[in-house]
């Protein structure tokens, strides 16, 4: 059980900050992910908040309680590596039991936590295995076991899954989040892959630059991202952006194109954008369907076969391309002219000197 | 640009049988992909096609010539890998230029700076041209080491996991360029990856690679909407098709321990067997066949994975968009009964006649 609070949390080295002030709170039971690039300050942030980085500024509560000076052993919350630290001569069994044995638990009482966590990550046929023996997954649910056994308040995770391959990760990754519904613990996880983050997290903090750019539930980040970052940063392929000059209730785009403004956006975009011309169009791939009769146009640059579905990827004028996701019969021969449509309730609008988003709601 | 033949190609090293009677064919102009795990013997077959790696059997023919006797340079094959393998002192103009500066080449300074500039505008790179590589980002140098494979015009392109030190995002970008430049340039490439994703979006065909042998060899529709083994139906699609042990009961197929059950094909099938649906094919549908329990829900943005179990089975669902359905709920499905596929229990595709 744990609520965790940072109030005002930053960390400096001398002018440089690899963290700026930053508000978050983490309700009781929630699944958080930070998410963003190398360098970003995500790991930062989880390593301020397990005690391992003192903060240069702010305050971290743990239910209520300040322990920002607090040691990280006095924290009570359980730290999941991407590399797995466990003990190579000390057997499954013995790696996990560890924790508790340090706390001074008896034996008999030992086993049945311990019999507990080897039934929901199903790891009983490794109990006598060296961890040096076992394969990726297998060292990482270990890990996991050992971090679970202890009932810490929260579980503070950094990439756990980043040392495996793809389709482990994928299993994983449903793993964690089936431990995370059956056991509603605290848990922040930090990673930089935002299928992840997606998937995993009941909100997503989205950093860049040391600084938070969005606090959002998937949906949010997904469908009305913040700025252009995260507009980009989120989705696979992100968000088309398109840089063009409103006039008369229509975006001129580079080359021949002209989009019609939704009606309903005409107000927000007068207002948000400050009667500046320039403005950023953004939809994402399945937001544009190809269409005999569609108001933009442009030529074949290639196009995928994912298996499910197929990508389009249009060149609009001189190397500006945009990605259409279409259904699997839709693959096209590059070079051939295509024109499409956009579904008006999914563009989006961006202020390209500020790079926020233009927000329909803020004009209501 | 040309046509390449390997007949039953075998290698062995001390410890290890790395390929077993492979042989293959790709013609000009082709975008043909190795794909296979870890140790499939991929870059062990790219190798020996440079000339690398002699083979222990078999034979390799360019444009119907024995080419085996000939030193790598002599093949004129261009090689890209995974780690980028610039000069780091040197200009990115002097390093495309290279090639063409070789003592086999001796080309003239004038028509190498027109190679070098025509290269460097197809890959985007004009602008970096006086810049040390040492400077470049990470997707910047591939680039450029592109560039230097395809200024000096080869035979034949080979690439080792090129993009697979990149991150997602310039992956992606650098993918889509890679295809579009192949296209318009019509140059022949034998292209390894391990990536499902970067094989079945380039490719024009594939050989599937498990354990130094060729699994199956097709179109990215025929990898996909036809998978020859159970290995090659789990290898390609992401989330991963779902597998589950079935058995034939008069006019129906009956899944074990779910009480899922769908029409049995028009075609002769064992008595237990394995039935795979890929998840875009099971469909929820509010007033569909089937029941089951949404244990989680993985939403991604474009689309989200549903979890659905019935009794003991677990079974992936894959639905367009952000989608409503939440932990815990009932939901109704229905399945695509013309997509589904089925294994004997030797892992085999088991084929309709004619088929």
């Amino acid at each position: 059980m744990a609520t965790i609070e940072l109030k005002k949390v930053e960390k400096r080295f001398g002018e440089a900050y690899a963290v700026k002030p930053l508000d978050l709170t983490i309700r009781d039971g929630e699944f958080v992910a930070l998410l963003g690039p190398s360098g970003c300050g995500k790991t930062t942030t989880l390593r301020m908040i397990s005690g391992l980085e003192a903060v240069t500024g702010g305050k971290i509560l743990l239910n209520g309680t300040d322990v920002t000076w607090k040691h990280p052993s006095e924290r009570d919350l359980a730290f999941v590596f991407q590399f797995y630290a466990l003990y190579s001569h000390l057997s499954v069994r013995q790696n996990i039991a560890f924790p508790l044995q340090a706390q001074g638990m008896k034996s008999a009482a030992i086993q049945k936590r311990l019999q507990e966590v080897v039934d929901i990550l199903r790891i009983g046929h490794l109990l006598r295995a060296r961890p040096g023996k076992l394969a990726g997954g297998d060292q990482q649910r270990v890990a996991l076991a050992r971090a679970l056994v202890r009932r810490p308040a929260a579980f503070l995770m950094d990439e756990p899954l980043g040392a495996l391959d793809a389709e482990l990760r994928e299993s994983m990754r449903a793993e964690i989040k089936n431990l995370h519904i059956a056991q509603h613990a605290t848990t922040v996880y930090v990673t930089h892959d935002q299928v992840e983050a997606m998937a995993m997290g009941d909100r997503i903090v989205v950093m860049s630059s040391a600084e938070v750019q969005q606090v959002g539930t998937p949906v949010e980040v997904y469908y009305n991202p913040a700025n252009l970052f995260v507009a980009r940063f989120i989705g696979s392929p992100g968000m088309n952006l398109v840089s063009g000059r409103l006039s008369g209730g229509a975006v001129q785009l580079p080359g021949k194109n002209r989009y019609a403004v939704p009606a309903a956006w005409n107000k927000a975009l007068a207002e948000g954008l400050g009667g500046q011309e320039e403005v950023v169009l953004g939809f994402r791939p399945e937001a544009a369907r190809v269409a005999r009769d569609g108001a933009l146009a442009g030529e074949v640059y290639a196009s995928d076969m994912h298996g499910a579905y197929t990508v389009l990827h249009v060149n609009i004028n001189e190397n500006e391309i945009v990605h259409i996701r279409g259904d699997r019969q839709e693959s096209y021969a590059i070079g051939t002219s295509v024109r499409f449509d956009l579904d008006p309730q999914m563009v989006r609008f961006f202020n390209p000197r500020t790079e926020e988003a233009v927000r329909q709601e803020a004009a209501r | 640009m040309s046509q390449v033949e390997l007949q039953h190609i075998s290698k062995r090293f001390p410890t290890v049988t790395a390929l077993q009677d492979v042989s293959f064919s790709f013609q000009h102009g082709e975008f043909f992909v190795l794909l296979g795990p870890t140790g499939a013997g991929k870059t062990t077959t790219l190798r020996i096609v440079a000339g690398l790696l002699r083979q222990d059997e078999g034979s390799i023919l360019l444009d119907g010539q024995p080419i085996d006797s000939r030193t790598p340079a002599e093949r004129d094959v261009a090689f890209v890998f995974q780690q980028y393998s610039l000069y780091p002192t040197m200009t990115v103009y002097d390093n495309l230029a290279f090639p063409l500066r070789s003592p086999l080449r001796r080309t003239p300074e004038p028509q190498i700076k027109v190679k070098v500039e025509e290269a460097a505008e197809k890959l985007r790179i004009t602008h970096l041209l006086k810049r040390r590589t040492a400077q470049l980002s990470g997707g910047e140098m591939q680039r450029v080491a592109i560039g230097r494979a395809i200024v000096r015009d080869p035979r034949l392109f080979l690439m080792d996991e090129p993009l697979s030190n990149l991150d997602a995002k310039l992956r992606e970008a650098l993918r889509v360029e890679l295809k579009h430049l192949q296209k318009t340039q019509g140059s022949t490439t034998l292209f390894v990856t391990h990536d499902q994703i970067e094989a079945l979006t380039m490719a024009d065909r594939i050989a599937v690679l498990n354990e130094g042998r060729i699994v199956q060899l097709g179109t990215p529709d025929d990898i996909y909407d036809r998978p020859a083994t159970t290995f090659v139906a789990q290898l390609v699609g992401t989330p991963r098709i779902n597998l589950m042990p079935a058995a034939r009961k008069e006019g129906t197929v009956l899944v074990k321990n779910s009480g899922l059950s769908v029409p049995a094909p028009r075609m002769a099938l064992p008595e237990s067997f394995l039935l795979g649906i890929r998840p875009e094919d099971v469909r929820p549908e509010a007033k569909g066949r089937f029941a089951g329990r949404v244990s989680l829900t993985e939403p991604l943005g474009v689309e989200t994975i549903l979890h659905l179990s019935l009794g003991e089975l677990a079974l992936l669902s894959l639905v367009p968009g952000m989608a409503p359905q939440r932990v815990g709920e009932e939901i109704r499905f229905d399945i695509v009964q013309e997509k589904l596929h089925f294994f004997g229990t030797d892992n085999r595709r088991i084929a309709a006649e004619g088929h």
